[in-house]
């Protein structure tokens, strides 16, 4: 449906991302994307403007609530709000806490960085089946047993064979009241894809460093797990010599030493030449470094490697290059300097802080590859 | 009315009549009702635009569409319905929500439609809104195809930090807000003979408006803007601005369409426990005592549950309006007020009391006339029931972060409701002055009642106020029980240090 206020919307939209009417940016409230709450929920961010008026002071308000408890007792208050809208009504909450699939968040990324979708190179030939629980049954575990489902059926038993008291109202669901979630599989074919990650763990690589490139990961893998149904993803870490590890020591070595990239290209190389054949895998090595490298030489066996082996096999090489204390290195510019005019199989980017992850993220996935 | 929704029909079209029957038959009085099914993306629309599916283009319906869908897509929030105050009075029911849903609906929709005709404080409001806000877009839209978007909104967005600043008493002193600025008597009979719709007066109005104030100017000539002194101070600040201040014709209209608007939606604003409380009433009553089937009666329970659910954090204006309304009908049934009833001091025989008066029926639809929200909890919200709600207040203890409830003494809680009831919960604000230190200067008085300003927030709406005004805004408040005063002079907010000095009063 094409309603106006589509373009009411897609003009709030573009104030909201600064494109237009820069005076309202300081009314701007926003978080960008969704926040990790760490209990399986996600704070989606409700980006809002806020017109200015005369209003209270808030450490003179307070208010009113209902329940138990004692003068001095906490109140957590639950964030949704109960009853129905009016319209033109209250001010409308800023944020909602809502479980996400990963799915549903990667959707949000999509949306919130105007992502397109990656057009996969090879046949599909990954077998991949999915379950979704949409529908209700009458058998199945009690682990998906639907509690207010059975609650509901057994009153209504009750209520018809009378044995319902008001007095007393206890509800017993007896066998043929159970109802559980219930699954539909289906098989689909799949491109298949591998994410190869390097970082770079010399001693100029602090927490900080680290802790903007998991994050940095944690959406990319998100960003390709909606696109590609199975997905391998390898680790590999270098300071003058690389290995590959395990997920959970990549994101927590800390190795000291200097800094040799090609070690990890070698390595890069090697894996991909023996597991993935480049017709068939959608393969993305994603490098992450400080960009301090030891010698102008090795630089030069880098490029080489990149040109030879690793960006022919590849959908796209990407660079990120993490501001460390000693400031940014060199290597960024050396591959600049090289593949400003090749922007299609390269993507650099580089990542001040923690808030430039976002756009770092948007110029790694923005090209569709 | 519009391609988005489709009128009922079949089994809703016969449950529409009969819970209509019921309805009539309790006494409600309305204007008629009618029921148009959506989907939920219209109706996030429509509840965005703030019932009205034609509005004025503005990034703040967009902003409001999308939380209403990032909401529903969530699953964390879903509108059953909407009501919009019109005659015919148009209602949307939700395409996907199951019978016995749309039964509480119509039930409950049928108590606004009697709440919008009877209360008091909607008498003025014009019923022809439909055609004044498409209108009203209509302009608005010209407007921005001859003087651009941007321009047009950004002086939206001004007024727009005026919206509340708005004189409640004005909705007892005229029936036609578009009209009860400066126009002479002519006007007024001259459309009332020709039988013109109200619409059109609005239309007109607002170049009569225009011209009066031409001419205003013009007869005065050189003696720059003088204002009518007579009329200060006034709480209507739109309404001061668009006949004083330096503004351009269609500046002028704008505020005056907005300033209909926010006086079209402020007797929804005043009775919002009310009003809910009213219509849940009458879908709870409806519903147990004739619409629902036996298999009804599990499902209605469920959903009336949900929507009278109480938090923590906030009062539920539909549990809070409905128990009010059911304490008030028990009270008048029983004979629970008056003299005799206050005074008798024997817990016993007041526990017992009953002298079977049977007046509650007719007593609340009297309180649904006459009340709004203040006067409704200012008279009938009671210890009894205040303590039967469990209900306290609670406040911000910065030593350990957290709200932590305050008290639960009756005095305290009701002195507490009153003040965030009092003006719809927005600070008075009013203008004393167009001509303050003698300088032109304009001054705005906050009436202290307790609770400071927001000065943050009072900076940047002052600095709306002056784009408009173009002279300095002055603003005078109270701070640690001593006058202060602020002067916004274009660049920035600062206090004037001694108050006394000025010119005002």
């Amino acid at each position: 449906m094409n309603h106006p206020i589509k373009r009411d919307h897609s003009r709030f939209r573009k104030i909201i991302k600064g494109k237009i009417r820069d005076n309202l940016r300081k009314y701007i409230a926003r978080g960008e994307m969704p926040i990790p709450k760490g209990d399986g929920t996600f704070r989606i961010p409700m980006p809002s403007i806020d017109t200015p008026r005369f209003r209270f002071g808030d450490k003179e308000q307070g208010g009113t609530g209902q329940g138990d408890g004692q003068p001095g007792d906490p109140i957590d208050g639950n964030p949704n709000e109960p009853g129905q809208g009016e319209a033109g009504e209250g001010e409308g909450k800023k944020e909602l806490e809502v479980d996400l699939t990963l799915e549903e968040l990667a959707s949000i990324l999509g949306e919130e960085l105007e992502l397109p979708n990656i057009q996969p190179k090879g046949k599909k030939t990954m077998q991949s089946e999915t379950d979704r629980y949409t529908s209700i049954g009458v058998v199945g575990p009690d682990s998906l047993k639907h509690f207010k489902r059975t609650y509901k059926e057994a009153l209504k038993r009750q209520i018809v064979t009378g044995t319902y008291d008001t007095n007393n109202p206890i509800i017993i669901p007896v066998r043929r009241d159970f109802r559980y979630r219930a699954a539909k599989s289906h098989v689909e074919y799949e491109n298949s894809a591998v994410v190869i990650y390097m970082m770079d763990v010399s001693g100029s690589m602090g927490d900080e460093q680290k802790e903007i490139v998991r994050t940095e990961s944690f959406w990319i893998n998100l960003w390709l797990r909606s696109q590609y149904k199975d997905i391998e993803i390898r680790y590999i870490i270098h300071d003058a010599t690389a290995k590959e590890v395990d997920e959970y020591t990549f994101f927590r070595t800390r190795e000291s030493g200097g800094t040799l990239i090609s070690s990890a290209y070698k390595l890069c190389r090697d894996i991909i030449k023996d597991d993935y054949d480049p017709s068939e895998w959608n393969i993305y090595p994603f490098h992450f470094s400080d960009g301090d490298n030891w010698s102008t030489d090795d630089t030069k066996q880098c490029l080489e490697i990149l040109d030879n082996d690793i960006i022919p096999s590849s959908n796209v090489f990407c660079y990120g290059q993490v501001e460390s204390r000693y400031g940014s290195g060199q290597f960024y510019k050396d591959l600049q300097g090289k593949y400003t005019e090749k922007a299609d199989e390269v993507i650099l980017s580089q990542i001040k802080n923690k808030d430039s992850i976002l756009d770092s993220i948007k110029d790694f996935l923005s090209k569709g590859k | 009315m519009n391609t988005m929704t489709r009128p009922v029909d079949g089994e809703l079209l016969r449950l529409k009549e009969e819970i209509e029957q019921y309805a009539i038959d309790y006494g409600l009085d309305f204007h008629p009702v009618v029921f148009e099914m959506c989907d939920y993306d219209t109706i996030n629309i429509l509840a965005a635009l703030g019932g009205f599916p034609n509005r004025y283009p503005h990034w703040r319906f967009g902003m409001e569409y999308d939380q209403m869908y990032k909401g529903y897509a969530y699953g964390l929030q879903k509108i059953y319905e909407m009501v919009v105050n019109t005659n015919p009075c148009y209602a949307y029911l939700l395409s996907v929500n199951n019978t016995v849903d749309q039964k509480i609906v119509m039930a409950h929709v049928y108590g606004h439609a009697d709440f919008f005709k009877h209360n008091a404080w909607f008498k003025n409001t014009n019923r022809n809104m439909m055609d004044v806000m498409a209108n009203h877009g209509t302009k608005i839209r010209r407007y921005m195809a001859k003087y651009g978007q941007g321009r047009v909104e950004d002086f939206i967005d001004k007024v727009l930090s005026l919206e509340n600043l708005v004189d409640v008493d004005i909705l007892f002193d005229k029936t036609d807000f578009s009209s009860n600025v400066s126009v002479s008597d002519e006007v007024d009979e001259f459309t009332e003979d020709e039988g013109v719709s109200g619409p059109l007066k609005s239309f007109i109005r607002s170049k009569e408006r225009w011209n009066n104030k031409q001419k205003k100017v013009g007869k005065k000539e050189k003696k720059v803007k003088k204002v009518d002194f007579e009329k200060l101070p006034t709480r209507d600040v739109m309404l001061f601005l668009l006949e004083h201040g330096p503004v351009e014709e269609w500046e002028s209209d704008i505020l005056g369409i907005l300033r209909e608007e926010a006086y079209y939606y402020l007797p929804q604003r005043l009775t919002k426990i009310m009003n809910e409380g009213w219509a849940s009433y009458w879908h709870s009553t409806i519903m147990t005592q004739k619409a629902a089937r036996p298999s009804d009666i599990i499902h209605f329970a469920d959903h009336h549950a949900g929507v009278m659910q109480m938090s923590q954090k906030r009062l539920n204006p539909y549990k809070i309006g409905i128990e009010l309304f059911r304490d008030i009908e028990f009270r008048w049934n029983s004979g629970r007020f008056g003299k005799e009833y206050n005074d008798c001091t024997d817990m016993y025989i007041k526990e017992n009391w009953d002298k079977k008066c049977n007046l509650g029926r007719q007593k609340i639809f009297e309180v649904r006339k006459t009340h709004n929200d203040i006067t409704f909890i200012d008279e009938f919200f009671t210890k009894d029931f205040c303590e039967r709600m469990q209900i306290f207040t609670y406040k911000h203890n910065p030593r350990t972060g957290r709200n932590e409830i305050d008290t639960r003494d009756f005095e305290a809680i009701k002195q507490k409701l009153l003040q965030q009831l009092t003006n719809f919960g927005s600070p008075i604000i009013r203008v004393e002055s167009a001509n303050d230190n003698n300088r032109g200067e304009l001054l705005l008085r906050h009436i202290h009642q307790g609770v400071g300003l927001d000065i943050v927030y009072a900076a940047e709406t002052m600095k709306n106020v002056h784009a408009i005004w173009k002279r300095p805004v002055n603003l005078a408040s109270m701070d640690d029980g001593k006058e202060i005063k602020y002067t916004f002079d274009g660049k920035e907010m600062k206090v004037v240090g001694d108050s006394s000095g000025g010119g005002q009063k």
